[in-house]
């Protein structure tokens, strides 16, 4: 991806120089499942206390791999942008998300 | 989105997580989005209770009160001129608050289709319409939707016409775009309530026209 400069980034797909999305839009639609609901609440309640704008969502969404982007789910997406931005203003401490991972799959 | 089958007592804190005997409460989507969740509670950063209280809130927000906004614009046309000149403050006089989104209102005509994409993401008139589509979020029309519209159209049953200009908005973090679409033919006396009930949600997108 690095090699050549003028690759736009995963996300920035508009028009879709490589053609990699050229396919019928997919039209199957799926009920949010909780834990989607619980991100975006987390997210909006985020932005709506300032901690993280729709800009620093998106920024932390392209700052992940193409093979990240590709593999992750959409709210998976967020989920590691929010990580990310409340990681930066050091409001959720490096590692910190992880461990509690980690704790709750211990659990289960 | 519709409500996922259960009743909520409303007004009243309690959990979203399923039971355990769910089997997406263990996955590990729902235990990355617990472990934020916790954290940020631990932080102080989020009550307890509050992100549950948001999910109820955006349950609430559906297509239909775009809908209602839609159909009053049809119906009064003062109310029609202050939705194109000032969208947010029109949205609120039907007791929709867009919360800060800035929104801008596109109409389609007897020459001019409409239609709303996000290529970089998926910003969409949320406080409005609710969660967009699988489809809008979706690479392909992400992707094909400002090279090939009327192609993305017809895959949607929309046929625009050659001599009808198709206009594509690419929505941002801070500009979210609603299509008004053209009132159909053969609606004339109508009520409110009845014309609301033929504006879909993909029609508010563009990749619909309403027909009566």
């Amino acid at each position: 991806m690095s090699e050549n400069p003028e690759r736009r980034g995963m996300h920035d797909m508009g028009g879709d120089p490589d053609h990699r999305w050229s396919g019928p839009v997919p039209r199957a639609e799926h009920v949010l499942a909780p834990w989607e609901k619980e991100v975006d609440a987390i997210r909006t309640l985020l932005g709506r206390k300032g901690l993280q704008t729709a800009d620093e969502l998106r920024l932390g969404i392209e700052k992940l791999s193409g093979e990240d982007y590709a593999r992750l789910s959409y709210y998976e997406r967020w989920t590691r942008s929010v990580v990310h931005t409340m990681e930066l203003k050091g409001i959720i401490a490096p590692g910190a998300f992880a461990a509690k991972v980690a704790a709750l799959k211990g659990q289960r | 989105m519709p409500h996922d089958g259960h009743d909520h007592d409303h007004g009243h804190d309690h959990d979203h997580a399923p039971p355990p005997d769910d089997p997406s409460f263990s996955s590990d989507q729902a235990i990355a989005a617990r472990a934020l969740r916790l954290l940020l509670e631990e932080a102080g950063i989020l009550a307890p209770g509050e992100v549950a209280r948001q999910i109820d809130r955006m349950d609430g927000i559906q297509p239909s009160m775009g809908a209602a906004v839609v159909a009053r614009a049809w119906a009064d046309p003062a109310f029609h001129d202050r939705l194109i000149a000032t969208p947010v403050a029109a949205c609120s006089e039907l007791g929709v608050d867009l919360q800060g989104t800035h929104l801008h209102v596109v109409e389609n005509t007897a020459s001019v289709h409409n239609v709303i994409v996000c290529t970089l993401c998926s910003c969409y008139p949320k406080m409005l319409l609710g969660i967009p589509p699988d489809w809008y979020k979706s690479y392909e029309y992400r992707s094909r939707a400002v090279i090939e519209p009327r192609a993305v159209l017809a895959e949607f049953g929309v046929a625009v016409p050659e001599e009808i200009e198709v206009r594509v908005h690419d929505s941002t973090a801070d500009l979210r775009y609603l299509v008004l679409p053209a009132r159909p033919a053969g609606t004339e006396g109508w009520s409110e309530e009845k014309l609301a009930a033929i504006v879909t949600r993909d029609a508010m997108i563009g990749t619909a026209i309403p027909s009566a």
